[in-house]
């Protein structure tokens, strides 16, 4: 491409674009420029100007996810959102927030709670992620058992597509059902189908107050019983009327005992963990804490990781397929989504090995296993996905010259 | 050509499945929303996922629009049929395939009512949460095509939040499976809700709800529509989230009390219902607190069975169909302000009702800003009908001016399609297009409904290629 158009083409947006340098790659492909747009009327015209010239965008928030996922086909231009970064409506009495996609976790959680409200989503990592990324990559943390993902709680989004257009769905009233809820195809898709400018959330109180209980229990073969006792524990929590917000595993290594901890938020927590924690047995509870234990629901390690998601009824077969396979295991037992992660760096040909050896494991267990982090492009990252055809399609339509973070996606897409 | 193709419907489907008596097909002119009416061109009613597969495949084969519908119970013609189409009718598909307590789901065909999931697991102390008024009769099927909400919503989400996998026939005619567990796109959140125009759900897993330990309901009778308000704000503001907050007006408590003498209190200028329900022990302190913000109330009372709830939910669940009593007709509108513009916008709409005549009950989801304006009128009278329909839609108006939406939970449909563009931007309704062309590229399931004029999938604003055959043929509108 003549650099000199397109830099004329940068010019002609008043956009703020640097030279790339070797930290700005994405799972080691430099883009060679960086654009740092302020506005949603910025980002349209920056993927205008790329729309003109071909060139392929990556969008990025805080980048604690962006070695996630396989290196994109193509990387021209870097689109750092970080300078979108304005709360632009919070209505406490709705319950209802507006944001930026550049705007980080952390401030939204500040300016949130200052009203004693919450984004009830819980993130990967304690600091760095934006509104956009948490979007874009969905993962789900602890509470998602109570409260949904990140497309339960989205209300309302703003889009920039690969032509520039700039389009909205939804809103800022949480009961809407008029048109697509683009906001659903948008969480999750990884930067694929445009670039989420600004999104609308639906709010709760902050909880009155909030109890951990942590208990310890034996991994499935030891006790022998089947189903094993983190699956007896989780059935019983899932049930209880007690209603817990999350029940989560911690499993270092995949071996040795399990720690199972449940919180439990909200009006007279503090007695009903004490009347769960009684259910749960006083040979397997350990304590009651009014903090959360270190690192609750975050990622230790994401060079080597994966996520597993399963019925709930399978816990026992999971956690037997997990058990010394090298794998560390956390998430939630109720809602049948973990994390696996592989701690210290093996080498290609061993992740690959595991990885391979754990999937047919899981697969017989009637769990799904999508690897979300690699370094190795050898590692299968996806199972069979029966409606990637649609998927294929609906990418087609919103980005027809495949700019979009090409490649990047499941299946290729 | 719809000769020809009910002749192929005939070679592949059951006997009695394919109706084409003009008699018959009358009784299928138009869903819960009257005055919206088309004969279809023929009706099937088919039984099984292969069988809906089959019959869209044909559609596609004589390019034939086709308009699923489940038990009719819609309000905003959604599932109003084509004269020149086919309606795929799911009513008789109405098994409960499974129920899996240990991992809290159900899969169910489109045709099984939404009670019907509820009370097949009451007993185990379990429910669907999704709870539209027409729960007795409406379908699964419609529901996901909706995205029906209910009363409870306001705690517990909408039918998309409940809906863990929808098995779907596309609109060319594949079967295929929509999974939230799956990686890649969320296919199944932009499905839920696209009013039958991106294919139809087959077979439905849904979400079920432990039932929970105590619920009590609530009745708070207020002397003003203001002071009823003040209290739902305080609700909120002291961080309680009820399962349903409902207010009614002293018109619509008027219309309940005559057709169904549910004995509010007298004199009441806007009667809240509010539920509470969870944990016992968090029932009862927040019980506690609500006593306090209702101090206001010139009566409060309490229900603490499933008699004394009915007894309260009575008149609220009746209100839509009460007004038939005050009024010889009447149009039933759905809009969403921002809950905090509710006082402003209720002014307004006094305003509105005073200016062209038109008397306006209210009834809404007060918790969610959800307004329910039951606009009446006589019938009778000459052009009180086209005053009550500007009313009602300035009422629309209202709702878009505040920030809100056009419909909470009635849907789109045929009814609301002409609002659209006030609500969205070209762009933003070109790039829901994007959607239905990836699924739906020849324009044939449920055409007419949602968007007011679709584009072709693949044209390309302001090129023009010829006449489209769509349009030559007459099936379909460019602009």
């Amino acid at each position: 491409m003549p650099a000199q158009e397109v830099a004329q083409g940068w010019a002609r947006t008043g956009v703020t674009v640097r030279d790339a340098g070797p930290d700005d790659a994405v799972c080691g492909v430099s883009p060679r420029w960086v654009a740092l747009p302020e506005t949603v009327e910025e980002v349209s015209a920056v993927l205008r100007v790329c729309a003109e010239h071909d060139l392929a965008v990556v969008p990025a928030g805080g980048g604690t996810k962006l070695h996630w996922g396989p290196a994109p086909e193509r990387c021209d231009v870097l689109l750092d959102m970080c300078c979108l970064n304005e709360i632009v409506e919070h209505a406490a009495g709705d319950l209802v927030v507006r944001v930026q996609a550049g705007v980080t976790m952390e401030a939204l959680s500040a300016a949130l709670a200052d009203k004693g409200q919450e984004l009830a989503l819980d993130l990967p990592f304690a600091e760095g992620t934006t509104v956009g990324g948490t979007l874009a990559a969905a993962v789900a943390g602890p509470r998602a058992f109570r409260y949904g993902t990140a497309r339960d709680l989205l209300i309302g989004i703003t889009v920039v597509l690969a032509d520039g257009t700039v389009a909205k769905s939804g809103g800022k009233v949480v009961k809407n059902v008029a048109g697509y809820d683009l906001g659903k195809l948008f969480t999750g898709s990884f930067g694929t189908l445009g670039v989420i400018a600004e999104a609308a959330f639906r709010l709760h109180p902050l909880p009155a107050d909030r109890r951990w209980i942590v208990a310890v229990v034996d991994p499935p073969d030891v006790s022998g019983t089947d189903p094993c006792r983190a699956e007896e524990l989780a059935a019983m929590l899932a049930a209880a009327q007690e209603e817990p917000s999350a029940a989560e595993l911690d499993w270092p290594h995949g071996q040795g005992p399990i720690w199972l901890t449940v919180l439990v938020e909200g009006t007279a927590a503090d007695e009903r963990a004490r009347a769960l924690a009684g259910r749960m047995g006083a040979d397997v509870v350990k304590d009651i804490r009014d903090e959360p234990p270190p690192q609750w629901g975050l990622i230790l390690d994401d060079d080597v990781l994966a996520e597993v998601r399963f019925d709930p009824s399978r816990l026992t077969r999971v956690l037997d397929a997990v058990h010394y396979s090298g794998f560390s295991l956390r998430g939630s037992a109720v809602s049948g989504r973990v994390w696996l992660e592989l701690w210290g760096d093996p080498g290609e040909e061993k992740v690959t090995e595991a990885v391979t050896a754990l999937r047919g494991r899981l697969d017989a267990a009637g769990a799904r296993m999508t690897v979300l982090a690699t370094p190795y492009e050898g590692v299968q990252r996806w199972g069979p996905v029966g409606s990637l055809p649609l998927m294929r399609r609906v990418k087609q339509r919103f980005d027809p010259g495949r700019r979009m973070s090409p490649g990047r996606f499941v299946g290729g897409i | 050509m719809l000769d020809t193709l009910t002749e192929a419907l005939r070679d592949v489907l059951p006997a009695d499945s394919v109706i084409s008596d003009p008699v018959r097909l009358r009784t299928y002119e138009c869903d819960g929303l009257t005055y919206h009416r088309a004969t279809p061109g023929v009706v099937v009613l088919v039984e099984t996922a292969e069988q809906v597969a089959r019959v869209v495949r044909l559609c596609n084969d004589f390019a034939v629009p086709f308009v699923a519908r489940g038990s009719g119970t819609g309000l905003s013609g959604g599932a109003l049929p084509r004269e020149d189409g086919v309606l795929i009718v799911t009513s008789r598909m109405r098994r409960i395939l499974e129920v899996d307590l240990p991992n809290r789901r159900a899969v169910v065909e489109p045709g099984v009512t939404n009670l019907a999931i509820t009370q097949a697991v009451r007993e185990q102390g379990y429910y669907y949460a999704p709870d539209p008024s027409s729960q007795q009769i409406c379908s699964i099927g419609g529901n996901v095509a909706e995205n029906s909400g209910g009363a409870h919503c306001l705690k517990y989400g909408f039918t998309v939040n409940h809906v863990e996998a929808c098995e779907i026939v596309t609109p060319d005619g594949d079967l295929v499976t929509l999974d939230r567990m799956d990686p890649g796109y969320d296919l199944l959140g932009a499905f839920v809700g696209s009013e039958g125009t991106l294919g139809i759900a087959t077979k439905v897993t849904v979400r079920l709800s432990r039932a929970p330990e105590a619920v009590t309901t609530v009745l708070a009778a207020f002397e003003s529509i203001e002071q009823g308000g003040r209290a739902v704000s305080a609700i909120i503001g002291a961080g309680i989230v009820p399962a349903a907050i409902e207010m009614m007006d002293a018109l619509s408590i008027e219309a309940a009390e005559a057709a169904v003498a549910c004995a509010y209190p007298a004199g009441a200028g806007a009667v809240l219902i509010v539920e509470l329900d969870g944990p016992a022990a968090e029932v009862e302190r927040q019980f506690a607190r609500l006593e306090e913000i209702c101090s206001g109330a010139f009566e409060l009372r309490v229900a603490a069975d499933p008699e004394e709830r009915a007894a309260i939910w009575k008149g609220r669940k009746s209100a839509f169909a009460a007004v038939g009593r005050i009024s010889p007709a009447y149009i039933v509108q759905d809009g969403v302000v921002p809950r905090t513009s509710l006082p402003r916008v209720l002014a307004e709409i006094d305003r509105l009702s005073a200016e062209y005549g038109i008397k306006v009950a209210n009834v809404f989801h007060a918790g969610d800003g959800n307004l329910h304006p039951l606009v009446l009128f006589d019938d009778a009278e000459p052009g009180a009908g086209e005053r009550a329909e500007a009313v009602s839609g300035a009422i629309l108006d209202l709702c878009i001016e505040h920030g809100g939406s056009i419909t909470g939970e009635h849907g789109v449909g045929v009814d609301k399609a002409k609002y659209m563009p006030r609500m969205f931007s070209e762009e933003d309704l070109d790039t829901m297009q994007l959607v239905r062309c990836a699924f739906d590229p020849r324009g044939l399931s449920n055409p007419g409904k949602v968007f007011p004029t679709p584009r072709l999938c693949g044209e390309v604003p302001g090129v023009r290629k010829g006449v489209h055959p769509l349009v030559e043929s007459g099936r379909a509108e460019q602009f």
